[in-house]
């Protein structure tokens, strides 16, 4: 018995990282599964490619939608305002010919104002996020079906397409993903410091750099496999750079520290001399800036804007942070998590239309996975 | 006396703990016994293994109801059995009257359409039987939690318990409302129901106890005739060690006023005509505590929530600090200005439970210590030990998870978290609620030692006791108006408690 404790003592993880190593080890099962069904295509680097694409505009959205859970709220519009802020992009381009930088500009502000609007309803009139964000679902797409006279709005030139279309070249790929590592190694080196400057842990250098070597071997990875191809896309460029800069926010800033208070005990946060309302209306309009991206690279892919755009993406996105170990209840849940789980789901859609499964059976299947999901994770939480 | 029940050599292991190792504890028919001893002794485990919270095949040793060995798979076997707890924790339904939550689960009904006739008529017939003055179609949200607790019972007993167990009942009522307990509770007994009793309220435990079992650290450490013992002896026993007096006599230095509040009164949010702090003034000064005295709803915790900017309904008053006239419209304000507020019900106000010591403890003071946008992770952690260590709370690095944590080191971590915003003036609302007499005695001391350093403090506490015992100053305060203001050497358990019923004739 006591020799099963020390066991047990030296071999414990954080509860969190070990719901990364089991998200991984998932995510690698699914993977193996694909590529094993569809005759070694599936982990072709021409599908990798593919899927990280396919993952970027959920996986952007699921950013923004990770930290609003955490706050304890939730948007069910993002579906409905990628497709309005995306279809008011398409019309300032197409339409009135103000060019690129207006057209993302429109974007981006549409969809921040609208989400600013939303969150201070929730903030200061207290109506619960889920009938504000769900008035949002048939407000928006009612709003963007009005504007566009429920046409499909397109948009030829290459310039917008680039967004969503084109590719890194290989050499700056590699010139990226060169300053990520001398980066990585900075911040272990300093985190090293700091700790041994405060008298924590042993401040060793060569123990923190350990550490760093396997997002420095995953970054090489990733980059040899999509230099393989065409280059890293557009899309998924901006989706890493998202990614980064909500793990920052959500790890390292006093905001992201009161997204997780306020989620975690409101009225403790409350008390504690935060102003919850301010913090809540500022991570919706995150989302707001995160959905306008996404809508971009929306329409940039399609080539056009059409009024049903983004239909169901609100889902696809809380379904990515849930799959990502994200608490609804608010307080709990990563960056790194909902990518992952957008990932997951990408992966999902991805194998099955490689495999030429029928419509139907995807859905049935992503919906048991989502659920499978959350009750693995229960069940793990009480043993 | 009858044996109503015997429990034998009970053992009951967590992962890694030893919850319960060995425990003898027998109760006979009208019996009251008390069950006492430090937070983590094993007491509310033992009654969960009694009540078949924990299942017949998850502890070890045997449990004899009226003579009969059992091996209950449920709660609810266990309540057939005659066996009725009332948690620490209240487990009402709000929304519901008096009635459904009597009868919550077992309604009287017909192919699941319920007689609603015969669920008012025997609630009121039980509440009249057990003397409870209640209305079976009140709901239980507009009860005072006294009542509230009464409700517990009249369910517990709905269905002819003989053995009810009570787990800090009176943790959150007012010395009447205890009164008004102990008067059914003794009623229960000459009826032949036994009782077990657990409270860290000593003077309570000595009211009607037959007998009292110490436990310490899942042992029995021995079951004696309470005619036998007194509190001294039942501190020593629960402890391990004497304690002297836990309440350090110093007296303190006083500087210049550090608070003055000025006619403040606050109305109820939700009835606006409703003054719940009516026209109060007082000062404190540096290095002084001024004790708050007061029973349930007298409008103490509504004073400081005021003062620090967090009421939510109507309020004025002026508050000056320092010397200024301050005015505070938030939290962050009065944190600004220097007043830090150890809540009361640190599950609710207090911590965030999952997440770690560190970000408890750092969050009032995070654009301080870490900086204003950006975190500095290795800064807060290298604080937070150090306020660990300071008020030695028991855990292994900061980075443990605040409800993984005992009661007393959760209130240490409060503490800790608001003695991190380096205030000027404290104020502490229940800082010692339902933690063990070790971690009690830290935190006195703990007190003084900041008057010392010249904080000025506002204790307010339910525990008469506590506020004699460390106040330079009490004010009293009922239905929201102040009754009384004693200096130490004039306060006296009577008079203070005169002044909080409002029967005290030196109103001022």
């Amino acid at each position: 018995m006591s020799e099963t404790q020390t066991e047990k003592k030296r071999f414990k993880i954080e509860t969190s990282a070990l719901r990364a190593y089991t998200m991984l080890g998932a995510l690698a099962l699914i993977w193996l599964f694909f590529h094993w069904q569809t005759g070694g295509i599936f982990m072709m680097p021409r599908n990798l490619s593919n899927l990280m694409l396919q993952t970027s505009v959920t996986g952007i959205i699921a950013v923004g939608m990770l930290m609003v859970i955490v706050a304890g709220q939730i948007d069910l519009s993002v579906g409905s305002i990628l497709g309005l802020s995306g279809g008011v992009a398409a019309i300032v381009y197409t339409d009135l010919q103000w060019g690129i930088y207006a057209a993302i500009f429109a974007a981006i502000a549409v969809a921040v104002i609208i989400e600013l609007f939303q969150g201070a309803l929730i903030a200061y009139l207290n109506i619960p996020a889920f009938i504000v964000t769900l008035g949002g679902l048939l407000a928006w797409r009612g709003a963007i079906k009005g504007i566009s006279q429920s046409e499909t709005v397109p948009v030829a030139d290459e310039t917008f397409k680039a967004i969503g279309q084109q590719y890194i070249p290989p050499a700056i790929g590699w010139f990226i993903a060169a300053i990520a590592i001398i980066a990585i190694l900075y911040f272990a080196v300093a985190r090293a410091r700091a700790e041994k400057s405060y008298g924590l842990g042993e401040g060793k250098v060569g123990a923190q750099i350990l550490k760093s070597l396997l997002p420095i071997g995953g970054i090489i990875v990733f980059i040899f496999v999509m230099n393989s191809e065409s280059g890293v896309p557009n899309p998924v460029l901006i989706l890493i750079f998202v990614a980064l800069v909500g793990y920052f926010i959500t790890t390292n800033t006093t905001f992201g520290r009161y997204l997780y208070a306020i989620g975690g005990n409101a009225e403790a946060a409350r008390l504690s001399g935060i102003n919850n309302k301010i913090q809540i209306v500022k991570v919706f309009a995150l989302l707001g800036a995160l959905t306008g991206i996404a809508a971009l690279i929306f329409t940039a892919r399609v080539g056009s804007a059409a009024p049903g755009a983004g239909g169901l993406k609100e889902l696809d996105a809380i379904a990515a942070c849930v799959i990502g170990g994200t608490s609804l209840m608010g307080g709990r849940g990563t960056v790194f998590g909902a990518c992952l789980g957008a990932l997951i789901m990408a992966s999902l859609d991805n194998g099955m239309s490689l495999l030429n499964v029928q419509d139907y059976m995807q859905e049935l299947v992503k919906g048991g996975i989502l659920v499978a999901a959350v009750g693995l994770d229960m069940i793990g939480k009480k043993s | 006396m009858k044996k109503i029940l015997e429990m034998r050599n009970i053992s009951k292991e967590f992962p890694g703990v030893k919850a319960l190792d060995g425990v003898t504890f027998d109760l006979g028919e009208g019996e009251f016994h008390s069950l006492v001893g430090e937070n983590g002794a094993g007491k509310s485990t033992l009654m969960k293994v009694l009540s078949g919270v924990y299942p017949f095949g998850s502890y070890g040793g045997d449990i004899v109801v009226a003579g009969e060995v059992r091996q209950f798979q449920t709660v609810r076997q266990a309540e057939e059995a005659g066996i009725a707890i009332i948690f620490q924790e209240l487990s009402l339904v709000k929304e519901l009257t008096v009635a459904e939550n009597i009868f919550l689960g077992k309604e009287p009904n017909r192919f699941g359409i319920i007689n609603w006739s015969e669920v008012y008529q025997k609630s009121s017939q039980l509440l009249k039987d057990l003397n409870l003055p209640l209305d079976p179609r009140t709901k239980v949200e507009n009860l005072g939690i006294g009542q509230q607790q009464l409700v517990e019972i009249a369910k517990a007993l709905s269905h002819n318990a003989k053995l009810l167990v009570l787990d800090e009942p009176t943790a959150a009522l007012t010395e009447s409302e205890v009164e008004t307990l102990f008067e059914i509770l003794k009623d229960l007994k000459a009826r032949g129901v036994g009782m077990i009793y657990i409270s860290h309220k000593l003077d309570e435990v000595f009211m009607m106890s037959d007998r009292i079992t110490v436990l310490r650290d899942g042992r029995t450490v021995g079951t004696n005739n309470a005619a036998d013992l007194d509190k001294d002896k039942v501190i020593a026993l629960m402890v391990g060690r004497e304690v002297g007096d836990i309440f350090p006599t110093t007296t303190h230095e006083l500087g210049e006023t550090a608070l003055e509040v000025k006619n403040l009164t606050a109305f109820d949010p939700d009835v606006s005509e409703k003054k719940l702090v009516d026209n109060v003034s007082f000062h404190v000064k540096k290095g002084e505590v001024l004790g708050i005295s007061g029973l349930m709803g007298a409008g103490r915790s509504e004073l400081l929530m005021t003062i620090f900017g967090a009421w939510r309904g109507k309020h004025s008053g002026e508050i000056i600090i320092d010397g200024q006239k301050t005015p505070i419209n938030s939290p962050a304000d009065a944190i600004r200005n220097g007043i830090g507020f150890v809540t009361e019900d640190r599950k609710r106000f207090g911590l965030i439970l999952e997440q770690t010591i560190r970000d408890n403890a750092t969050l009032a003071c995070l654009k301080q210590i870490s900086g204003k946008f950006i975190t500095d992770r290795a800064r807060e952690t290298a604080a937070t030990r150090e306020v660990m260590r300071s008020l030695h709370v028991k855990a292994s690095s900061p980075m443990t998870i605040a409800g993984t944590l005992s009661g007393g080191n959760q209130q240490k971590v409060v503490l800790g978290k608001w003695l991190l915003t380096k205030p000027k003036v404290l104020f502490l609302d229940e800082p010692t609620r339902g933690i063990d007499v070790g971690a009690k005695q830290e935190i006195y001391s703990e007190i003084n030692l900041l008057a010392e350093k010249g904080l000025a403090i506002v204790l307010v506490s339910s525990e008469l006791p506590e506020v004699l015992g460390l106040s330079d100053r009490i004010l009293v305060l009922h239905e929201g108006k102040t009754t009384g203001e004693f200096s130490r050497s004039e306060a006296t358990p009577e008079k203070v408690m005169a002044a909080a019923t409002g029967e005290s004739k030196t109103l001022i």
